[in-house]
């Protein structure tokens, strides 16, 4: 352990023909991110507090929590909107969910009454935290969101066609829009709340994905000089073999580092290290089976011929 | 590959110490012979991690401009009675953001020549205070240009800033950050605060306190008279009473405030001393109404209406309403740190309560640790020796990273955490690149030294260019994101950077100095 590798992910000279699969990986993740956009549509995404607005608080009751007692006391108070559930390992954390209301004024006051049928139904509750966002904010804050995340896509497009060919930028490009699409889809049926955070989990996913793309497409780009007369299908295959244990490898830590929080992260971020971990997986994936490919049809005749005529 | 000059080795290490120096505020306690004025760079707690309030408060503009136009619809009064002018519809429109009267016939031209009068340059400002014109009826207009209302705004909101600065000072809690948001929004952020209800109603109260008489001809159960208001009490809302709309006192003329307990009845009392004019005015309002009843507003609530026993003149007075020790207290700060311009609603909250933070501290911080262990022994299996060397940059890079962070005074959050350790499982990336490129170079027979240089420069190209593209898109993200998404964009770019050198110009120096000292026959690939 401390001087040689003790193992290797794949043996040296591994030669996977994944362009036989390139149908298959487009096909299937072309059914994926539909299923995904349809997700998002019906039953769409299950937004939390931060995009929906609303007022949420956070409480322990002394006893395992009584869930009809408290929803009675609020139903008295007026509060026919509450919603509770569960949360934490105990039996004595409750979330109670507010809609948003009116104005800033009527939120507060609902607060109040929330925390006062509270103390009716469970005398000696802990309010452990109170969050209360209005409907205008979370607006802004989302689509605040939308557009930084299309100019930082536009950044990269800009980018990889500046650095590599125009093939390479749009491949990178859609496979991440694919790619985002898929978290999304994951969110979705997982039902982990879309929040501020979830946005910064995507962004992570989004930044390792690129990792991903630019070295495998750097390895193409190499092999495109070193071997003039390798048809495009064999060289993207060849580098894809060769910077496979690199893949796994940068793939394989990042998932052992979220890996921890996503079982033991607790609430607060276990729902950010689930979308991690799917991020990664897609991410490797599509590196391979979707931007590979994709370069490939787009390049099949344009990038060979631009360095060197195709001899037989 | 081999060749460090004694000035860049000194200075890769002097970078690293100079992160561990920058870091060290987070890890000890300041020293006591550290000097007051010297920097203490610390990275912040977010909330979810300290526990406390966040608030965003947003200023009611419109009540401002509401205010202005009152004012303004007394000086047109004034302004026309003076110059013995006649006029009719003499009313605030508060939707067009104007005053509109209309002159008798034929005195238009007199009644704009006399109303002009309103007309001011305040020094500094940058538009006229109002601006006349004559609307197609005939009657005329007195508009505030937008600019003035948003300078008006502007000023408003800093002095609101002010205010909750000395109220919350005054409450006891430390460390508070205050600070404009946008036009006419204040972001209030109270860390490890354990009564946040208390905090937001000592920040949400106006705290406009008025003296006011009660008319006592007013006949229940009839329309009130001119220049009259019903005001509700505070503790029974049901119940009010009419009361003159003119102020007798403004609370603006309030110089002190204090709570104390009545020595006959034991109760808690609030005692207030007013300036020179407010006490002038208190003693000839109450020396002319001995007997009558005399009400204390605050915002639009009567707190009592005690009987005039006789005309006060030291200026100084006492609250008594049923109070508790606390709500004494609260209200005696409130008034002394003075009314705020306007109400403020609170737009957006959260608290999160001291035992929630350290239940999260707890849980995050044991599963971030895991993750790192688990890093640091997948490069050693996978990479051995090498993997080591990339095992000590990782922790460089941690501690760089922290460093950095703390000169920035970012905040730090769960969700920040676990970016900072997914970013540390990138930054192995470049090791993990480098060692592939060099074990390929030995299986195409180059020797020892050879594959090594010939392994880290063909690496360097791949590094590049992934971690600026990866870096051209957080940039973009935090010149374009909302706050906190900026906040994390910051962390990923710190991250990227401080990776960039740890996993390779450090790493490439203890190669180096382990291939000079070791001369080995073979590399550990």
């Amino acid at each position: 352990m401390f001087t040689k590798p003790l193992f290797r992910f794949v043996p040296d000279g591994t030669r996977i023909r994944f362009m036989n699969g390139r149908f298959a990986g487009l096909a299937v993740s072309a059914v994926l991110s539909i299923g995904s956009l349809i997700l998002f549509f019906h039953p769409g995404l299950n937004m939390g507090l931060d995009f929906r607005g609303g007022v949420v608080l956070q409480v322990e009751t002394p006893q395992p929590a009584n869930f009809s007692a408290l929803r009675g006391a609020l139903a008295e108070a007026g509060l026919n909107d509450a919603a509770l559930q569960a949360f934490g390992t105990g039996k004595n954390g409750v979330l109670i969910s507010l809609e948003s209301r009116a104005n800033a004024a009527q939120t507060q006051t609902a607060i109040n009454e929330a925390i006062s049928a509270l103390n009716k139904a469970a005398p000696g509750s802990k309010i452990l935290s109170t969050q209360a966002i209005g409907a205008s904010v979370s607006a802004t804050l989302f689509a605040q969101g939308l557009e930084a995340l299309g100019l930082s896509f536009v950044m990269i497009l800009i980018y990889i066609w500046f650095r590599f060919e125009w093939q390479f930028a749009a491949g990178a490009v859609t496979t991440l829009i694919l790619d985002t699409t898929k978290a999304i889809g994951f969110m979705v049926l997982t039902r982990i709340p879309f929040e501020l955070v979830t946005i910064a989990a995507i962004l992570t996913i989004i930044g390792y994905s690129t990792n991903d793309k630019v070295v495998v497409y750097d390895r193409v780009r190499e092999n495109l000089r070193k071997y003039k007369t390798l048809p495009l299908r064999e060289l993207i295959d060849l580098s894809i073999n060769e910077t496979l244990n690199r893949t796994l490898g940068t793939s394989g830590t990042v998932f052992l580092a979220a890996l921890p929080l996503a079982l033991f992260g607790g609430p607060a971020l276990s729902g950010f290290a689930w979308i991690m971990l799917f991020g990664i997986v897609v991410g490797t994936s599509s590196s391979i089976f979707i931007a590979a490919p994709i370069l490939l049809f787009l390049g099949e005749k344009r990038l060979r011929r631009t360095n060197a005529p195709v001899k037989k | 590959m081999l060749y460090f000059s004694r000035l860049k080795t000194f200075g890769i290490l002097l970078l690293c110490g100079l992160g561990l120096l920058l870091s060290l505020p987070n890890i000890t306690p300041r020293p006591g012979w550290w000097p007051q004025a010297a920097p203490w760079p610390q990275v912040h707690l977010g909330l979810d991690l300290s526990g406390g309030s966040y608030l965003l408060l947003q200023l009611d503009t419109n009540a401002i401009t509401k205010q202005d136009l009152n004012t303004l619809v007394d000086q047109a009064r004034q302004t026309l009675l003076a110059a013995r002018l006649g006029y009719t519809g003499l009313r605030a429109d508060p939707a067009n953001n104007r005053v509109l009267v209309h002159p008798l016939a034929g005195q238009a031209t007199q009644a704009m020549a006399a109303l002009n009068k309103l007309v001011t340059f305040a020094p500094g400002a940058g538009s006229a205070s109002v601006a006349l014109s004559t609307l197609p009826d005939g009657s005329i207009a007195i508009a505030i240009p937008s600019a003035t209302r948003a300078a008006r705004v502007s000023q408003a909101v800093t002095q609101a800033i002010t205010i909750i600065q000395r109220r919350i000072d005054g409450s006891g809690v430390l460390n508070p950050s205050i600070a404009r948001q946008g036009q006419d929004e204040i972001v209030v952020q109270l860390p490890g605060i354990s009564d946040p209800e208390r905090v937001k109603k000592l920040i949400g109260t106006t705290a406009h306190m008025t003296f006011q008489l009660v008319d006592t001809n007013a006949v229940p159960g009839q329309p009130l008279p001119m220049g009259d208001e019903e005001l509700p009490f505070s503790n029974a809302p049901k119940e009010s009473l009419p009361v003159f709309s003119t102020v007798a006192v403004d609370g603006a003329d309030l110089e002190n405030a204090q709570a104390s307990t009545d020595p006959q009845t034991g109760q808690w009392v609030v005692n207030f001393t007013l300036n020179s004019l407010g006490s002038r005015e208190f003693a000839d309002v109450t020396a002319a109404n001995v007997g009558k009843p005399f009400a204390i507003v605050l915002d639009g609530k009567i707190i009592e209406a005690p009987n005039i026993r006789e005309p006060i003149t030291g200026g100084s007075g006492q609250i008594s309403g049923g109070f508790t020790a606390r709500s004494a207290t609260d209200l005696a700060l409130l008034l002394r740190a003075g009314a705020l311009p306007a109400p403020l609603s609170i737009v957006e909250e959260q608290s999160v309560g001291p035992e929630l933070g350290a239940d999260a501290i707890r849980a995050g911080a044991l599963s971030l640790a895991v993750g790192f262990v688990l890093v640091l022994v997948f490069m050693a299996t996978f990479y051995g020796l090498f993997g080591w060397f990339a095992n000590v940059a990782l922790v460089v890079n941690l501690i760089l990273m922290l460093g950095i962070l703390s000169v920035m005074g970012a905040t730090l959050t769960l969700p920040g955490m676990a970016g900072i350790l997914l970013t540390l499982g990138m930054a192995v990336d470049a090791n993990i690149l480098i060692n592939e490129r060099v074990r390929e170079e030995v299986k195409n027979g180059r020797k020892g030294l050879a594959a090594l240089e010939a392994g880290y420069k063909r690496a360097y190209g791949t590094i590049f260019d992934s971690n600026v593209t990866t870096l051209l898109a957080h940039i973009t993200l935090f010149i374009f994101g909302s706050p906190p998404v900026r906040g994390f964009a910051v962390t990923i770019c710190a991250g990227i950077v401080t990776s960039l050198f740890t996993a390779t110009v450090l790493v490439r120096l203890l190669t180096s100095r382990w291939y000079v000292a070791r001369r080995p026959a073979s590399l550990p690939v």
